[in-house]
């Protein structure tokens, strides 16, 4: 089924859908996106959405076990509390991608903006992944609390994250591949290289990452890997208690 | 100050929105309104209806050596008072109605009326000086702040700023955008956060034809209004966004800062990556900082600013609000969301989001064909001088450059 977006608001556009997904349909496209939020919002299993365009922000949030192919570039908050399922970006991000993100995966072939992984959060079997083929700015996992971001940086730029990666850091973990200095992460984060099962990890992540975005998959080594992990579950648990 | 029309809504706070958009043609082409009209009409949803307005560039050709004056009048005896301002400092070569339509999302509205004048040569004598847009800095600041029920909104030369109480797309239809055709176009949809929606709050803010729209909250505006008054800028608006026009005027055209090194005073790298740069941006950094230090813009901010020769969008130092820009030929397209890019511009040939605290620039490219002699030789006046500086430091993340993403 296909739904043309062009010059269609924002409720429409998600009306139409939650509507044809209540009428049973597993598979639909939406053509001539043009910034209409809230796309994908608590879609469940079993449904895939194919966007050509792009879409609004807060694309899939609060979704729930769908898949969706953006064929072109997302805005900001991709993810935003997303619960289950899996978003494929084949261009670009704006920034708070993968906002406080519950469970489900992420992946965006390019770069993303600020603020990547704000927030996210594992509990039990929920477990959200990030993957960035290109690089962040500023405030990577910013107050993250749970999951694993990865930074593939496949354009080999020199310095693949910004400033203050990390900042508030308190669970979950960022692996990326390129030079991180001291400077660049908060204080609540620490250096250490990859275990062998987290590097098996992220071999497979990498596997399932170039075949979902049809990338030519080339050779990563486990030392061209940092992890960045919060030295503290509950960093500033004494500021109050002297 | 307008009175009449100040309290249409009652005082609110709510959460942040705001969108603004922008779109130049570099080549000085000029095209119609009704582009940046759709292009901030698919943001709808950032704003509220408390306020929207559109700033337009090259939209009196045949006037493009007087100044324009847009007026808000509240009543006949305003409007009175007010000219009689204007007639004793310019010369009037023409006045009329601003030209609108009835609109259903229209309800209320002041008198708007414009004028195109001059400065008389009496009057610059007085002032001893030659420079005309000192004068007309006075005499707006001098209608805001004493006249009941007049407001200029609006004072460049081949210029206009069009606002009020609405939503941008209806403001724009009411004002006849489409019917008028200019090369740089900015807008503005609001959602007051601190202040009330009134017809002079509305974006953009304007002195001589610098505009800003603004989307965020410039936490430092106590600051920022008081170095401003040190240079006779008074705030009368009643809201943050205005110091950012000031400083503007301020640093560029007075004190003849380049357009970068303004901005990167205004959105300074924080002290942990100056003491990072090598010793000689370190010491024009510090410089800066110091000197400027009353210019300084705190806060989560996402500015548009237009003037005669070009757009210039900047962020805040942490990128609290979305900015992304596209290019295509000669076109330059800056907006909060890159869905309103798409809206007017056919398959962009790059798109990128900005970088905190570095600006993006458009500029015209010949500026003597647009602005004509004396117009050209008032835009390079104003932005020659001290050599450009290189306004990213070596702080990691990605390229800064134009097409940085893609």
């Amino acid at each position: 089924m296909i739904i043309d977006a062009q010059g269609v608001y924002y409720k429409k556009v998600n009306e139409l859908i939650h509507q044809a997904v209540d009428g049973g349909a597993k598979y639909l496209e939406l053509v001539n996106v043009k910034g209409q939020r809230y796309i994908g919002t608590g879609l469940p299993e079993g449904v895939e959405l194919v966007i050509k365009g792009v879409p609004g922000n807060d694309l899939a949030c609060f979704m729930n076990g769908a898949r969706i192919n953006v064929l072109g570039n997302a805005q900001d908050a991709v993810g935003n509390t997303m619960n289950q399922g899996k978003v494929v970006i084949h261009g670009v991000a704006g920034d708070i991608v993968g906002y406080a993100m519950r469970g489900g995966k992420l992946f965006v072939k390019g770069d993303v903006g600020y603020r990547a992984g704000i927030h996210m959060k594992a509990f039990h079997d929920r477990f959200p992944v990030v993957a960035i083929g290109g690089g962040a700015q500023d405030y990577l996992g910013e107050y993250m609390a749970g999951g694993v971001l990865v930074v593939f940086n496949l354009n080999d730029l020199t310095s693949p994250v910004g400033s203050f990666t990390g900042t508030g850091m308190h669970g979950g973990m960022i692996y990326v591949r390129g030079k991180v200095e001291d400077y660049q992460v908060g204080a609540e984060v620490g250096f250490a290289p990859l275990s062998l099962e987290e590097w098996s990890f992220v071999e497979k992540l990498y596997q399932e990452f170039t075949k979902d975005l049809g990338l030519k998959e080339r050779p990563l080594k486990k030392q061209e890997f940092t992890k960045l992990y919060p030295k503290s579950a509950r960093p500033y648990g004494n500021l109050y208690a002297y | 100050m307008l009175k009449r029309h100040k309290k249409l809504i009652p005082d609110f706070k709510d959460i942040s929105g705001c969108g603004i958009s922008g779109v130049m043609s570099e080549a000085g082409e000029r095209f119609s309104g009704e582009f940046i009209i759709r292009s901030i009409a698919n943001m709808h949803d950032r704003g509220n209806g408390l306020g929207g307005g559109i700033a337009a560039y090259g939209v009196y050709p045949q006037m493009r050596d007087h100044y324009a004056v847009h007026l808000m009048l509240d009543d006949i005896k305003s409007k009175k008072e007010t000219e009689s301002i204007i007639s004793n400092w310019c010369t009037v070569f023409g006045d009329e109605s601003i030209p609108t339509k009835p609109h259903p999302k229209i309800q209320t509205r002041p008198i708007l009326h414009r004028y195109f004048v001059d400065i008389k040569p009496e009057v610059l004598n007085r002032f001893n000086t030659d420079d005309e847009d000192e004068a007309m800095v006075d005499m707006v600041m001098r209608i805001n702040q004493n006249v009941t029920g007049g407001f200029v909104f609006s004072s460049g030369r081949n210029m206009g700023v069009f606002k009020g109480v609405g939503y941008p797309e209806d403001i724009g239809e009411f004002f006849r955008l489409d019917e008028y055709e200019g090369y740089s176009w900015t807008a503005h949809n609001r959602f007051p956060t601190n202040t009330t929606g009134w017809w002079g709050g509305a974006h953009p803010f304007s002195l001589l034809d610098w505009t800003v729209v603004h989307n965020g909250e410039i936490s430092s505006y106590g600051i920022n209004k008081r170095y401003l008054a040190n240079f006779g800028y008074k705030c009368t608006l009643q809201t943050d966004t205005e110091v950012v026009a000031y400083l503007f005027d301020l640093l560029v055209r007075r004190h003849d800062l380049p357009l970068e090194t303004a901005c990167l005073a205004m959105a300074p790298p924080f002290w942990s990556q100056v003491d990072r740069m090598d010793k000689k941006r370190h010491k024009l950094i510090s410089g800066l900082r110091m000197v400027y230090g009353g210019a300084l813009l705190n806060g989560p901010f996402a500015v548009l600013v237009g003037f005669s020769g070009g757009m210039v969008g900047f962020n805040d130092r942490t990128k609290l609000r979305p900015m992304v820009a596209a290019r295509k030929g000669d076109m330059l397209y800056i907006a909060s969301e890159e869905g309103a890019i798409h809206e007017i511009c056919d398959g962009p040939e790059t798109v990128w989001h900005a970088t905190a605290g570095v600006p993006v620039i458009g500029r015209l490219k010949d500026p003597k064909r647009i602005l004509g002699e004396k117009g050209a030789a008032r835009l390079e006046a104003m932005t020659k001088m001290m050599p450009v500086v290189d306004s990213q430091p070596s702080q990691g993340g990605l390229p800064a450059s134009e097409g940085g993403l893609s």
